[in-house]
Parts: C-alpha cells; sequence; structure tokens
C-alpha cells in the first residue's frame, strides 16, 4: 500500500508517528498551519511557527525518507483579532518561494463570526495575489453546515478563483454536495470522535464516487490517529474495493491536486 | 455491497453504539439537575434514524447544525458544542 497524507499537523506528533507513517506506506505529508491550542501572542510567535514547517519540519520527515509540505495562514482559530491577523497575513509572502510550501491554508471559518469572515477574505485575496493553491478548514459539529455555506460565497464572489484549486478540507454528509458542485475539491478527515469515521467516509465515496476527494487523518495535539488513512484503506478491502479504486483514493487523487503546485514532487 | 454483507460487516458494531446511545438517555433520565438544549437536539436527531429513505446521517447532522446564514458580530469562544443552542441561548 502506498498512500500521501494530505493534512497532518506534524509539530504535534512524536518522531516515532513518523516511523510508522513511513512504515505503512505513506510517500509524502502534508502540514497546513493551524491553531497550536492556545493563542499565540504576537505575529513573531506565527513567523517562528511559518520557519518551523519550512524548514525544520521538513528535515525532521526526511530522516525517514518522508517528502513534507506545508501551507501558511493564521488559522481560523485565532482570526477574531483582525489587526494581528493582518500582521500576520503580512509575513506569509516572504515564505512563498520556499520549496516545500504548496499554498494558503488551513484559512477558512470557526465560529461563522464577522471578523472571521475579513480574515478569511484577506487570505483569499492573498493567495489570488500570489497565484497559491488554496486549503480550507470549515468548522467543527454545528458550525460546519453554515462556516461552508458563507465559505463557498466568499470564494464565488473572487473571480481570479479557480475552483479546483480549492480544497475544502473536513466535509461530511451534509457539506460534501454543496463543495463538489462548486467545483472544489473535498476533503474528509477521518477522527475517531467528530468529523468522519472510517465507514462514513467509505460510505461518502460509494455515494459521491471518487472524484476531487481525498481523506486525510488532520493528526494534531488532540484525540486522532496519524494512520487513519491507511486504516480506512483496510477497510476500503474489507468493503470490495479493488487496489486500483483505493491508489486512486489515496494516492493519486491528493497527488492530482497538489501537483498543481510545481513545488510538489514524491521521492 | 450486499445487504447480507453490510450486516456481516456492521451489524455488531451499530448494536453496539445503538446501545451506548439508549445507555446514556437512560442515564439523562437518572441524573438530577436539568438538561440543556443539548438533550432535545439529540433527541430530535435521533428521531430521523426511524424515517424511511437514505440520507439519515445527512438529516442528523441537518437537525444538529446552526441553520442561520449571517455571520454572527463576534466569536463567543473557540469550541463547538455539537448542537445549535438557537439564537437566544447563542448570547451574540
Amino acid at each position: 500500500m502506498r498512500y500521501i497524507e494530505p493534512h497532518a499537523h506534524m509539530v504535534s506528533r512524536v518522531t516515532d508517528d513518523y516511523v510508522d507513517m513511513a512504515a505503512a506506506g505513506c510517500a509524502a505529508v502534508c502540514e497546513p498551519a493551524f491553531w497550536a491550542g492556545f493563542d499565540r501572542s504576537s505575529p513573531q510567535g506565527f513567523y517562528d511557527y511559518f520557519c518551523q514547517i519550512s524548514d525544520y519540519e521538513p528535515k525532521r520527515a526526511a530522516k525517514f525518507g518522508l517528502p513534507h509540505f506545508c501551507w501558511l495562514c493564521i488559522n481560523p482559530k485565532e482570526a477574531e483579532d483582525v489587526n494581528l491577523a493582518k500582521e500576520v497575513v503580512g509575513l506569509i509572502p516572504q515564505f512563498l518561494d520556499r520549496p516545500n510550501v504548496l499554498g494558503i491554508g488551513e484559512i477558512g471559518l470557526n465560529k461563522n463570526s464577522r471578523n472571521e469572515l475579513k480574515v478569511l477574505e484577506m487570505h483569499v485575496d492573498l493567495a489570488a495575489r500570489h497565484n497559491q493553491l488554496i486549503l480550507v478548514h470549515t468548522p467543527h459539529l454545528e458550525d460546519k453546515l453554515k462556516g461552508t455555506r458563507l465559505t463557498l460565497d466568499v470564494l464565488k464572489a473572487d473571480a481570479r478563483i479557480k475552483p479546483e484549486r480549492v480544497i475544502i478540507d473536513h466535509v461530511e454528509e451534509h457539506t460534501v454536495k454543496m463543495v463538489l458542485d462548486a467545483g472544489h475539491w473535498a476533503g474528509m478527515t477521518l477522527y475517531p470522535e467528530s468529523k468522519c469515521s472510517r465507514p462514513r467516509a467509505i460510505d461518502i465515496l460509494d455515494v459521491y464516487g471518487t472524484e476531487r476527494l481525498w481523506m486525510n487523518s488532520a493528526c494534531d495535539w488532540g484525540v486522532s490517529i496519524p494512520l487513519s488513512v491507511p486504516y480506512t484503506a483496510l477497510e476500503m478491502r474489507r468493503r470490495g474495493w479493488t487496489e486500483e479504486a483505493i491508489d486512486q483514493v489515496i494516492y493519486w487523487n491528493p497527488a492530482k491536486f497538489m501537483s498543481q503546485c510545481a513545488k510538489f514532487r514524491l521521492a | 455491497m450486499t445487504k447480507q454483507q453490510v450486516l456481516d460487516l456492521y451489524f455488531l458494531d451499530a448494536r453496539s453504539k445503538l446501545i451506548d446511545l439508549a445507555a446514556f438517555l437512560d442515564r439523562m433520565e437518572r441524573a438530577g439537575g436539568e438538561a440543556d438544549f443539548r438533550h432535545p437536539a439529540l433527541l430530535q436527531a435521533a428521531a430521523e434514524l426511524g424515517r424511511p429513505g437514505a440520507g439519515r446521517a445527512k438529516n442528523v447532522l441537518l437537525v444538529l447544525s446552526d441553520p442561520t446564514t449571517e455571520p454572527i458580530p463576534t466569536a463567543p469562544g473557540k469550541g463547538a458544542s455539537g448542537a445549535w443552542p438557537g439564537e437566544e441561548l447563542r448570547g451574540s
């Protein structure tokens, strides 16, 4: 088995997770910028974090033969402070030429507030001005439906954004269709308690097909499983999926989306 | 997959989760104090299981979702509770 982990917060994981992922057939790992579990107190904290995921983390992954890529932004959970967000967004362009930076993400909404929406628009503008791919986080639980709709409205309102260059992550049964219908890619996050379980993610593939869909573990400092993608592949086998079809979903689909950035290369 | 294959693969898991849900509701009955909006929301969502046709997972998620369309003035915090409290209880 081979797979790509398109969404993992490896700064929160121990090195043993890299070992396990490489042993399970991981061919590349991609790390969107996210919330650290606490609010950073200054733009400098983000500068250091961007250095960590664009410089240090690729070196840690390389020890296990894993290409490491990243996405940059101020996460929606820290987007209520618009002035801080402006300063952080202003830091990002200097990092965009780094060899492992794929684009802007994971941007989006958390509680669907007006300020979060302003910061989302700032990020979309940044991506458009620098011709970057976009990775979108959608809100948790009761906020996901509304947040997904608002996000789609923002993307649609900006004529510079090509839908096929945007992945909208953490979709579930009530949001996947509107994302695919808008022409975007959709990501399913495999979590033990929230977002998608393994059987539900496979159900969504059964219903909506395998075009423009990927699966990720989104493993971070919370309850999450770094090997969720290969575990789901094993369940797909039990449900009669062919090896070719599984390979399409867990390897070729993320490769196809991220190859829209010329810097995405597999070893 | 055939219905028989689905049963073979998932019946025991579904049975276990259904009993866990029933036990949770019993636990709520026994517990003291007042419940909040999450309890009736879960009961309303559970009613979707008995409706015919596909789309139950989607409908459960919709029942538990914020149905409004306008952004809220300010974020009240960072977390989510799993059910929509309604305009009055949301506090913003």
